[in-house]
């Protein structure tokens, strides 16, 4: 009797949480798309902000978006070369050494933790050290570094699932570490390496204090590294700021653009991930 | 008739951490025949096996005193490379691990890895591996399909076929029926009897039937002592040590 009313008691906890969670989700989805599709436009999403757009004269965000795609893409590209062998390093080739696994992994855990305007600094003292301007290039630089530990960590707990009689059989078929980690580890973790890209891009997209100093803010569409880019979340940033409602609105929607961008990439790879999970052993 | 030997194994100790695994173990395996390690769960037969090739190479705070002879190469003191070591030998483990990719690609992989990509050659190499394993007749419909969409037994002897593809001279075999069912087990010990002829087969085991059934030379062990060793009807018809005796007889287990 006690044990059922205790089955009973927990499970409706996990209900409740459930819950509560999936309905701030909901709130947080509907107030975004509930004042942001009144001000989304055509014209947001093709035109570039026109002199007076911040005071609700006309022109769009389109600098804003294609900046931040260019910065997360190329950020999350960069971060995937050097994120992805570095977890493969660890579980493949630093098998036998567990001490230094296990304290590359509590660094790497330290490093997640340090917020994203830290990294927003220390990228530009870089850029102040090799006398850099604000620029794509030192965007896309300052995010690599601020996602990278997301990537690898995420890479990693995929990586160790992978069970040590694949990586023997591999061994034993007279494969290299190298050939074992890319031809057969990976592939049996692929599914795992995409959504850990996925998340790694989310926060890459969605991050403005990294790119404050480093990125800059532009009303240009950037046609070089070189030059300064514009990106969503301080769009949001500067129209939230601004007195004028009708450009608070314009916030909204430039929220509701930067939501649908981590949808279609999200199903985009589900879709891409699926193609590879039916491998898996 | 008397044999070659094919692997000896020299005054092999292992330690994982303090703990003392395998203990001054002296072994010599004939070459083409079928010997079986044959003992009780948590002896170190397992373990005595991957030295053969190397896998406790991945094992942490594992130390190792003394030689493997393969060939009369001390495989654990060489300057080979270790791949080299191990494309000698097949190994087959406890539950199959058929690799993440489609069927003809377990097989193919060995090969392609060693620079082999004429894919005429390749088809043909595929089918005759998977043929010497009796699973060609299963599968030659659904090549493309993933590894792991086929029943257990399956997948254990398309191991094999991987195995066999890349030429090995040695195959060792840790208990590879314990995970299957007895029709496909039997199928393996078939296999095993067939393709001793070529090959060297070292097999792992506990179960004492198997054992008799199909071994030709035996090596007993026991808490990581190899306890005694001999021709198959020597050590089970007449074993010398009480120990032995004792399993035989299913004292322990």
């Amino acid at each position: 009797m006690l044990k059922k009313f205790e089955e009973m008691f927990f499970k409706f906890i996990m209900m409740l949480c459930n819950f509560i969670i999936l309905f701030v989700l909901v709130l947080i989805i509907y107030s975004i798309f509930h004042k942001g599709m009144k001000a989304l436009t055509w014209e947001m999403l093709t035109q570039r902000p026109h002199g007076g757009y911040y005071y609700g004269k006309e022109g769009g965000v389109l600098n804003a978006i294609v900046g931040s795609l260019y910065l997360s893409f190329g950020a999350t590209l960069l971060a995937t070369v050097i994120g992805v062998p570095v977890a493969l390093y660890m579980n493949v080739y630093l098998i036998k050494r567990k001490k230094i696994v296990n304290i590359i992994r509590f660094l790497l855990d330290l490093i997640w933790g340090v917020p994203s305007i830290v990294y927003g600094a220390f990228g530009f003292s870089l850029m102040v050290f090799f006398g850099l301007k604000t620029s794509l290039l030192a965007g896309i630089i300052t995010v690599t570094l601020f996602i990278l530990p997301i990537m690898i960590r995420s890479c990693d707990e995929i990586l160790k699932t992978s069970p040590l009689g694949l990586l023997e059989a591999a061994l034993s078929l007279g494969s290299t570490k190298t050939e074992t980690s890319f031809r057969v580890i990976l592939k049996q973790s692929f599914s795992g390496v995409v959504t850990a890209i996925l998340l790694s891009f989310g926060r890459a997209i969605g991050d403005a204090a990294s790119v404050l100093f480093t990125a800059g803010y532009t009303d240009n569409i950037p046609t070089s590294l070189s030059e300064p880019a514009a990106t969503l979340p301080l769009s949001i940033f500067f129209q939230l700021g601004s007195p004028v409602p009708e450009v608070q609105n314009r916030a909204y929607a430039s929220a509701v653009i930067l939501t649908v961008i981590i949808l279609i990439i999200s199903l985009l790879s589900r879709a891409l991930s699926k193609r590879f999970h039916k491998n898996k052993i | 008739m008397e044999n070659n030997t094919k692997i000896k194994i020299d005054h092999l100790n292992l330690y994982i951490g303090k703990q003392h695994i395998l203990k001054d173990i002296n072994i010599e395996i004939p070459e083409n025949k079928l010997t079986v390690i044959l003992g009780p769960s948590g002896c170190g037969k397992t373990t005595l096996l991957k030295c053969m090739n190397r896998l406790t190479d991945l094992y942490h705070d594992v130390k190792i005193k003394g030689s493997i002879y393969i060939d009369n190469e001390d495989v654990l003191h060489t300057s080979t490379d270790v791949t080299e070591i191990r494309k000698k030998m097949g190994l087959l483990s406890q539950r199959p691990f058929p690799l993440p990719m489609n069927i003809y690609n377990n097989v193919a992989y060995g090969l392609k890895i060693s620079g082999r990509r004429n894919k005429k050659a390749l088809d043909a190499r595929v089918e005759n591996y998977l043929n010497m394993v009796s699973l060609w007749e299963e599968v030659k419909d659904r090549l493309r399909e993933p590894a792991s969409r086929l029943s257990i037994g399956q997948q254990q002897r398309l191991c094999l076929a991987r195995g066999l593809a890349v030429d090995p001279e040695i195959i060792l075999a840790d208990e590879p029926t314990s995970a299957l069912d007895p029709i496909s087990s039997e199928a393996i010990e078939k296999k095993f009897a067939e393709l001793k002829q070529q090959y060297t087969i070292v097999m792992v085991t506990h179960i004492l039937r198997q054992a008799r059934r199909i071994a030709d030379y035996v090596v007993f062990m026991y808490m990581g002592e190899v306890i005694e060793q001999g021709p198959a009807d020597e050590v089970f018809d007449n074993p010398k040590m009480e120990r032995t005796k004792a399993y035989l007889q299913g004292a322990f287990n």
